[in-house]
């Protein structure tokens, strides 16, 4: 017995300061999604992580040989659950791009009312997770709650509840009555006050704030070199919005970049709460400057020939569309390139040097959507 | 202080009524336009095959002559690009989501026997009037062919 | 009104060995590389290196038009996170290329089909 024992204790101090890897994933608690990331640690400590995606590749982009282009706007629709909507505007926006044609401005009105509520939702999801991740579920009920809220106007408007189907090559298909509008308008000023309350709790409380602050730090420089986008970007305090390039109605609207500058979880979390009063306030500035327009469609005429890069600002960040036509119905080529997919090089850096314990904290606060990443 | 912003929500609570409803007991009410699952008007439709067509995930098929239309519910993402395609506004969005089910049907729609007569009807009156029309044409030409000839004496 | 920054896309076509080099260049000049993908067009491969700029919001993309034979050199060594981007080419296009810093050997996407696909089967 002794001499197990002793022998047993000899080999923990000989493994003791070496390294040894941990995977994470593909299925882990925080996310529902499969990312496996090979965690190479000594002690507690990553050194370094690895990741491996492409558990659920399933082949999307080479759909677009196989479907028309009118049809694809579905296929493009359904690449993820939770910024459908932005994917599918991205994608007619690219295609109206290269058709060279102008979409009447109340349907980019129309476009970009729905891609706020799309980016409201998506921000109020992010948070629910967030505090799940760090073991707050309160908060994650308050945040779904009022998710909640936002889902039943998207589904009012469009008719599905995260899959919208509004967009077609050349406008929307669907109108939003003037009542509606009006209950947009005090829906949201009710999910501003319930988030003010939450709001109050993720940025004052002491527990979420010793939680977040100081972990997972990237500098402005990393984020610029590692190519970073979206909220992860301007928490570190690059000033960069897809919505300055002028798509929808934002040219119409006013707005500044929601930036921080310490480059943290706390500094992430903070900004998607900031983003969600942004765009409750462009809600508010575009449905005041909506013009009454019977017209939503411009009629496309032929197939789409030449190619575009849309960049559109989704949720999770800059989102880029590249469609090539070659004048026949099938497009030639149709890439997407998620905001999840630039921002895993960023994840694997934050990684390092941090408590394997924060590893699935830090894991959530790119927002990483596995399901866009491997379309 | 947090705490007592916690202690005011906290009583508050106690007076609220639950944020959730009693699912199972009181039926959830879909808001208006909510596209759950397509239907189809079968004796309006002119079996144009439209909807094939648009079909983004191939889960329809029609047959013209047998006057039948098929979705795999399983298959339909509920789109409702085939409703926007429709030239006879036939097929419509309804709501109600389809349950699930342990493996994939196809739910076969077939037009009523009367409209299958009318329509077998008419296209018998069609197929007449076309052979009477051939029939004239080729009357007519053997005419002008024989006036011709005539002519040509 | 909020202010509109909007410069069109701009689409350069540089011969293969000089991408290297206008890749260091556009490092250098402060761009953030935001995407490089694959397209198979009348037997040929053109790829394309999209820069993007956080300020100015220019958006420059490199193509490169190669033989689907034709080995073309890694920008990992310049840009490290690429090696995403190129492992996907290599891996749904069967784009060669050479020295990837962390190469997947066709295994970024578990997929069930024997990949690399060839040129056009993606």
């Amino acid at each position: 017995m002794d001499r197990e024992k002793t022998e047993r204790l000899e080999t923990n101090r000989s493994i003791e300061g070496k390294r040894s890897v941990i995977p994470f994933g593909p299925q882990h608690p925080v996310l529902p999604e499969p990312i496996h990331i090979d965690l190479v640690i000594e002690d507690e400590t990553v050194l370094e992580a690895i990741p491996s995606v492409g558990f659920i590749h399933r082949g999307l982009e080479s759909l677009a040989a196989k479907r028309d282009f009118n049809q694809l706007i579905y296929v493009a629709e359904r690449t993820c659950g939770i910024c459908s909507f932005q994917h599918g505007m991205g994608y007619a926006e690219a295609v109206e791009h290269v058709f060279g044609i102008e979409i009447p401005i109340r349907a980019r009105f129309l476009r970009t009312i729905w891609a706020e509520l799309g980016r409201m939702h998506s921000h109020l999801l992010w948070l629910g997770l967030l505090a799940d991740g760090f073991g707050y579920e309160n908060l994650f009920y308050q945040c779904w709650r009022i998710r909640e809220k936002v889902l039943d106007l998207q589904e009012a408007t469009t008719g599905g509840r995260l899959i919208f189907s509004v967009n077609c090559i050349g406008g929307v298909i669907k109108d939003i009555p003037e009542e509606l509008l009006k209950k947009i308008l005090a829906s949201i000023a009710e999910v501003e006050e319930e988030l003010k309350v939450l709001q109050k709790t993720f940025m004052e409380d002491y527990t979420v704030r010793s939680r977040l602050s100081g972990v997972g730090i990237l500098t402005r420089q990393q984020v610029h070199e590692l190519g970073c986008a979206g909220p992860v970007a301007r928490a570190s305090g690059v000033s960069c919005d897809m919505r300055i390039t002028g798509y929808g109605a934002y040219p119409e609207l006013d707005f500044e970049p929601v930036t921080a500058s310490e480059g943290d979880a706390y500094a992430r979390c903070d900004c998607r709460l900031r983003e969600v009063f942004q765009s409750i306030d462009l809600l508010r500035q575009a449905i005041g400057r909506m013009p009454a327009e019977k017209d939503l469609s411009t009629p496309v005429k032929g197939n789409p020939e030449g190619e575009y890069f849309m960049r559109v600002e989704q949720p999770r960040g800059e989102a880029v569309y590249y469609v090539k036509g070659t004048g026949k119905p099938m497009l030639e080529r149709f890439r997407i390139r998620t905001p999840t997919f630039a921002n895993l090089p960023g994840l694997c850096e934050m990684l390092k040097n941090t408590k394997l314990s924060d590893v699935g904290l830090l894991v959530l606060t790119i927002d990483p959507c596995v399901s866009c990443t491997e379309r | 202080m947090a705490i007592l912003q916690y202690a005011s929500e906290a009583i508050k609570n106690l007076f609220r009524p639950p944020v959730t409803t009693e699912y199972p007991f009181r039926p959830f009410e879909y808001p208006e336009g909510t596209r759950g699952h397509v239907e189809i008007t079968i004796d309006d439709c002119i079996g144009c095959g439209m909807c094939v067509r648009a079909c983004p995930s191939s889960a329809l098929s029609v047959d013209r002559l047998g006057g039948t239309w098929t979705i795999n519910r399983f298959d339909c993402i509920a789109c409702g690009y085939c409703v926007l395609k429709c030239p006879k506004k036939c097929l419509r969005m309804e709501t109600g989501y389809q349950t699930p089910g342990p493996e994939k049907q196809a739910v076969l729609y077939t037009k009523s026997p009367e409209q299958l007569e009318k329509e077998k009807k008419q296209r018998e009156e069609a197929a007449a009037k076309a052979a009477e029309a051939k029939r004239l044409m080729e009357e007519k030409k053997a005419a002008e062919a024989a006036k011709e000839a005539k002519e040509a004496e | 009104m909020g202010k509109v920054l909007n410069p069109a896309p701009v689409i350069e076509e540089i011969p293969d060995d000089h991408l290297l080099k206008r890749v260091m260049e556009m490092k250098k000049g402060g761009f953030r590389l935001s995407q490089v993908c694959a397209a198979f067009v009348d037997g040929k491969f053109e790829l394309s290196y999209s820069f993007g700029d956080d300020e100015t919001y220019e958006y420059v993309t490199l193509r490169v038009v190669i033989d689907p034979e034709t080995e073309i050199p890694s920008i990992t060594e310049i840009i490290p996170q690429a090696l995403f981007y190129e492992n996907e080419m290599k891996e749904l296009f069967g784009v060669k290329i050479r020295m990837i810093s962390v190469d997947y050997e066709n295994k970024l996407y578990r997929i069930e089909k024997e990949a690399p696909f060839g040129p056009g089967k993606d």
